[in-house]
């Protein structure tokens, strides 16, 4: 929870820079990710947060070459791992990196185990695959090790299991299991609780904490609900329109939002003792990613816009240590 | 997973039960087998002697029990077109040539019908889906005797060494099983491409690449088997529809098996041999539906854990 | 035989998940991607102007547009060969059979009894099938035990062995192949409609209908009825095809229509002795059923994607 940024001698594990994606589809082109940069360093938790269709998804499987086949084309910039440009991967090199040196957790743990295998298969196919074992009892020390890291009691009866026979924050846990299973040093947890019982998430989230701090792996965790990145993240980078329009240190983010979206997000967030009649919400909708105005993407909902908002994109510009913000009324106070 | 099979059994029994009800009905209610069997000068007396004979004289209700208790002892009566066998005994000598084609026309079925519509959803768009997309409609809407009739003229006469009709060496196989099989290769292939096109898009088919499977094994392992649940539905459905087709192409063949049989018996006015026919053939049907339903239960764990039941 | 529902999503209620996963995964893709949702493809012209000219304006107006006798035909024009073949001659465009009746004039009134026998046995086998599907999908418990094992039974029957009986039994005639294929229609459509009735009789307005007490007759007809009612243009429009083929077949091994009548299967088998001197016989009734069940099994597809993008297949 204590939110310490990494020293400026550590090197990222996953360095992105400009990274652009496009879906092409039948009504035009969507710029789903529009020129991305982002580190995250060793056992960091850094948050992504946005409204549906800001193309948080998109960035996150971007990051791991699975976008839309044929609609989405990673179009440019890098994504360094750990120095290595995984976009310049073969495919066949590019599926050894896959589950072993980064991995994810999807949204909806309903639809994400094969409800025909049995959870044990599905979890040695990962150990398996990259060779991480050697003879089948070692698969099998494996993958009671991994149900074990996700405290998942009675491991060994629980491999025989199929998903239809399990609860909901279970299978996710063994989603989970798959995914650290092979010891990554990425895991990007795209909206892990949003399909979970508010109860479980808390926990979902406390084993997620727990896990990084274990291991030293870096998570990103991609959500639209701000309260999740205050309980487990040390950075945030707030997503709007394929772009990222601050980012910074969660405190500072808290403390001091620049961006006129950003805080428009924190005041939408429910807080305790409001009451939910006067939640409010950010006026207008989110811009369709087809075509976006030349300036700003979030002028014609901004309070503060004014014209050179609209004709010309804000650059990024520096207000603290790691926190940045992509908005002109960030420049004029320093 | 017993319990499954047996409930399912039982169901099978009563539809065959209530298909030989049918059967009953349609041949009774439908008129006086003698208006039509007896011939038209015969003396009351006989008339009369015929009606015992064939037990006609009784209810109703008798008479379907009688026909019951006959046809699970495998007596349908004598034929009246080969008067020295019985229904039963002809139906068996048919069978052979029946069975024959009817399990080439399935290989082809499988592994043309299955293949394609693999090959159609994951090359979604391609010349090769729609090359195969047009195939699966021709299948669906070309009627078969015509196409038999048609292959006739346009390939077995010309080419001298595909015989026009009968029973032969291997090549006049070639004819029959495919007019047979088109229809089970377009269902199977309109079937499984979208079945697999559904489980493609699907989240743990996303997490298996996620986790670094390899292409062919997101295809063969990860989404063929689930993808095969949803088209086994209908695999009884299709049977039903393929043994359809085969009689009228056996027909147009002169295939000496029992669909054949069931039109020469049919002109011939053999009521026996007809309704023993139809018997079998509905019996063969609900054993395919029973296979259908174990199979089900083999690929889909909830069904054979007993989370679920057929019902 | 009657087959169309293999072709409109899933079969009886299936007992796995997977129809559940298969629409949550599709609702979860426009969740995340609403971009990625599809449209319907543009209206379907030629296979409407198939069924148009090929089946509904033949089976109308057979008397006005055609100048020969259907059934008897001029014996010295017998196997004249089609206008654009040599012997030909435009009097009979598409040639003339063994008996030289005119071919195109057949097929035009086979269109008239290919027409007549799907509204029959369609319009029995939907109001059978739909009553019972409802009762079934909305009252559950016995109900819906007994019409579900109905519609397996029935499903079961082998309608061309049937067929066969009562032909050994009484002959052929339009009655009886009337009566065939309508006792195996209903089962299609009490399928497709119970499944349908199902999904309504959870959705929320059913739920209010029945808090305020509404009588279950006014639910079924206020609610449910017009919430199955896509699907059951659907499925009739693909079962028109069906019904086509059916009794094509039927009538071609001699179960179903009799002879001299022009149906389009009496007329390939008509041809079928001759199809190496005489080969347009054959060829033109059997591409008239090809084209006209094509085209109807199109516009069922399109049918199906306009009125229902919750059915709809991928293409």
């Amino acid at each position: 929870m204590t939110a310490v940024p990494p020293g400026r001698d550590v090197d990222p594990i996953l360095d992105v820079r400009d990274l652009v994606t496009h879906l092409y589809t039948r009504w035009g082109v969507t710029k789903a990710v529009d020129g991305v940069s982002l580190r995250l360093y060793p056992g960091e938790m850094l948050g992504i947060v946005g409204e549906s269709g800001s193309g948080k998804s998109m960035l996150a499987l971007s990051l791991v070459r699975l976008t839309p086949e044929p609609a989405g084309r990673i179009l440019g910039g890098q994504v360094l791992l750990n120095g290595q440009d995984l976009l310049l991967l073969s495919a066949k090199q590019m599926r050894r990196i896959r589950g072993r040196e980064i991995s994810m957790i999807l949204q909806d743990p309903q639809q994400s185990l094969n409800p025909v295998y049995s959870v044990g298969n599905q979890l040695a196919e990962a150990i398996r695959l990259h060779g991480m074992a050697a003879s089948s009892a070692e698969v099998l020390k494996r993958s009671v090790a991994a149900l074990q890291s996700v405290r998942v009691p009675a491991p060994e009866r629980r491999l025989r299991d199929f998903p239809h026979q399990m609860s909901g924050g279970m299978k996710q846990r063994v989603v989970g299991a798959m995914a650290i299973a092979c010891q990554p040093s990425v895991l990007i947890a795209d909206e892990p609780t949003t399909a979970l019982d508010v109860t479980i998430q808390a926990q979902y989230l406390r084993l997620l904490d727990e896990i990084r701090k274990e291991t030293s792996i870096g998570i990103i965790l991609i959500t639209h609900d701000f309260g999740v990145i205050a309980e487990s993240c040390d950075r945030v980078a707030v997503m709007y329109a394929g772009r990222i329009v601050e980012q910074g240190p969660v405190s500072d983010i808290f403390d001091n939002p620049r961006h006129p979206y950003t805080r428009a997000l924190l005041e939408a967030r429910p807080r305790r003792g409001r009451q939910a009649a006067r939640l409010p919400s950010i006026e207008g909708q989110p811009p369709s990613l087809i075509d976006l105005p030349p300036g700003c993407a979030f002028a014609p909902r901004c309070r503060h816009a004014y014209r050179r908002c609209e004709e010309q994109y804000p650059p990024s510009f520096e207000i603290g240590d790691y926190h940045r913000a992509a908005c002109w009324l960030a420049e004029e106070t320093p | 997973m017993a319990r499954y099979v047996l409930i399912n059994s039982v169901r099978g029994v009563l539809t065959i039960l209530a298909v030989s009800f049918i059967v009953f009905s349609l041949a009774r209610l439908t008129g006086d087998p003698l208006d039509v069997l007896a011939p038209v000068d015969m003396s009351r007396e006989d008339e009369q002697a015929l009606r015992e004979q064939w037990g006609l004289d009784k209810s109703l209700p008798e008479q379907y029990r009688s026909f019951i208790a006959n046809a699970l002892r495998g007596d349908f009566g004598p034929s009246f077109l080969y008067p020295t066998e019985t229904a039963g005994g002809i139906i068996a000598d048919r069978l052979p040539a029946s069975i024959r084609l009817g399990m080439v026309a399935t290989l082809l079925v499988v592994t043309i019908g299955i293949p394609l519509g693999i090959l159609s959803a994951v090359k979604r768009g391609s010349p090769a889906d729609r090359i195969a997309k047009g195939l699966a409609l021709f299948g669906q809407s070309v009627p078969e005797f015509w196409l038999a009739i048609m292959l006739i003229w346009l390939i077995a006469v010309p080419w001298k060494f595909i015989p026009t009709s009968g029973i032969g060496s291997w090549s006049s196989y070639i004819l029959p099983s495919f007019v047979i099989a088109i229809f089970g290769i377009a269902a199977l292939l309109r079937l499984f491409r979208s079945a697999m096109l559904e489980t493609l898009g699907s989240e743990y088919i996303k997490l298996a690449r996620l986790k670094g499977v390899s292409e062919f094994w997101v295809i063969m392992k990860h989404a063929l088997k689930p993808a095969s649940i949803g088209p086994l539905t209908f695999f009884g459905g299709v049977a039903v529809r393929m043994l359809t087709g085969a009689t009228v192409v056996e027909i147009v063949f002169s295939w000496p098996g029992v669909g054949f049989l069931a039109f020469e018996a049919a002109n011939a006015r053999d009521f026996p041999v007809v309704q023993a026919l139809a018997l079998f053939t509905a019996t063969v049907i609900v054993v395919m539906n029973l296979l259908v339903d174990v199979t089900y239960a083999y690929l889909d764990p909830r069904v054979r854990l007993g989370q679920r039941s057929l019902a | 035989m009657p087959f169309g529902r293999l072709f409109s999503g899933s079969g009886r209620e299936s007992p796995t998940a997977s129809s559940e996963q298969a629409v949550g995964t599709a609702e979860g893709r426009r969740r995340w991607f609403p971009w990625l949702r599809t449209r319907s493809d543009k209206v379907p012209w030629i296979p409407i102007c198939i069924i148009v000219f090929l089946l509904l304006l033949p089976a109308l107006l057979a008397d006005v547009i055609t100048v020969h006798d259907p059934l008897r035909g001029v014996l010295a024009d017998r196997l004249t060969p089609p206008a654009w073949i040599e012997g030909g001659s435009w009097t009979y465009p598409l040639g003339t059979d063994k008996l030289g009746r005119d071919i195109l004039t057949r097929i035009i009134y086979g269109a008239r009894i290919s027409l007549t026998v799907a509204s029959l046995t369609i319009l029995v086998g939907a109001s059978v099938g739909t009553t019972l599907g409802l009762m079934a999908g909305y009252f559950g418990g016995w109900i819906d035990r007994v019409v579900s094992w109905l519609i397996d039974t029935f499903l079961s029957l082998p309608i061309v062995l049937l067929a066969l009986v009562i032909v050994a039994a009484i002959g052929p005639s339009f009655i009886t192949i009337v009566t065939i294929i309508a006792i195996t229609m209903w089962a299609y459509f009490a399928r497709q409609v119970r499944g349908d009735t199902l999904a309504v009789r959870e959705s929320e307005y059913v739920a209010r209908s029945k808090v305020a007490g509404s009588r279950p007759w006014r639910i079924l007809l206020r609610h449910v009825l017009p919430n199955v009612a896509n699907t059951l243009i659907v499925l009739a429009t693909l079962q028109v095809g069906v019904v086509i083929l059916s009794e094509s077949s039927l009538s071609f091994i001699g179960a179903g229509i009799p002879r001299p009548n022009p149906s389009w299967g009496v007329m390939v088998a008509d041809g079928r002795d001759q199809v190496l001197i005489a080969w347009w016989i054959s060829l033109f009734p059997g591409l008239a059923i090809l084209l006209v069940v094509l085209s109807l099994n199109l516009l069922g597809d399109w049918l199906r994607d306009f009125l229902d993008p919750k059915m709809r297949q991928r293409r």
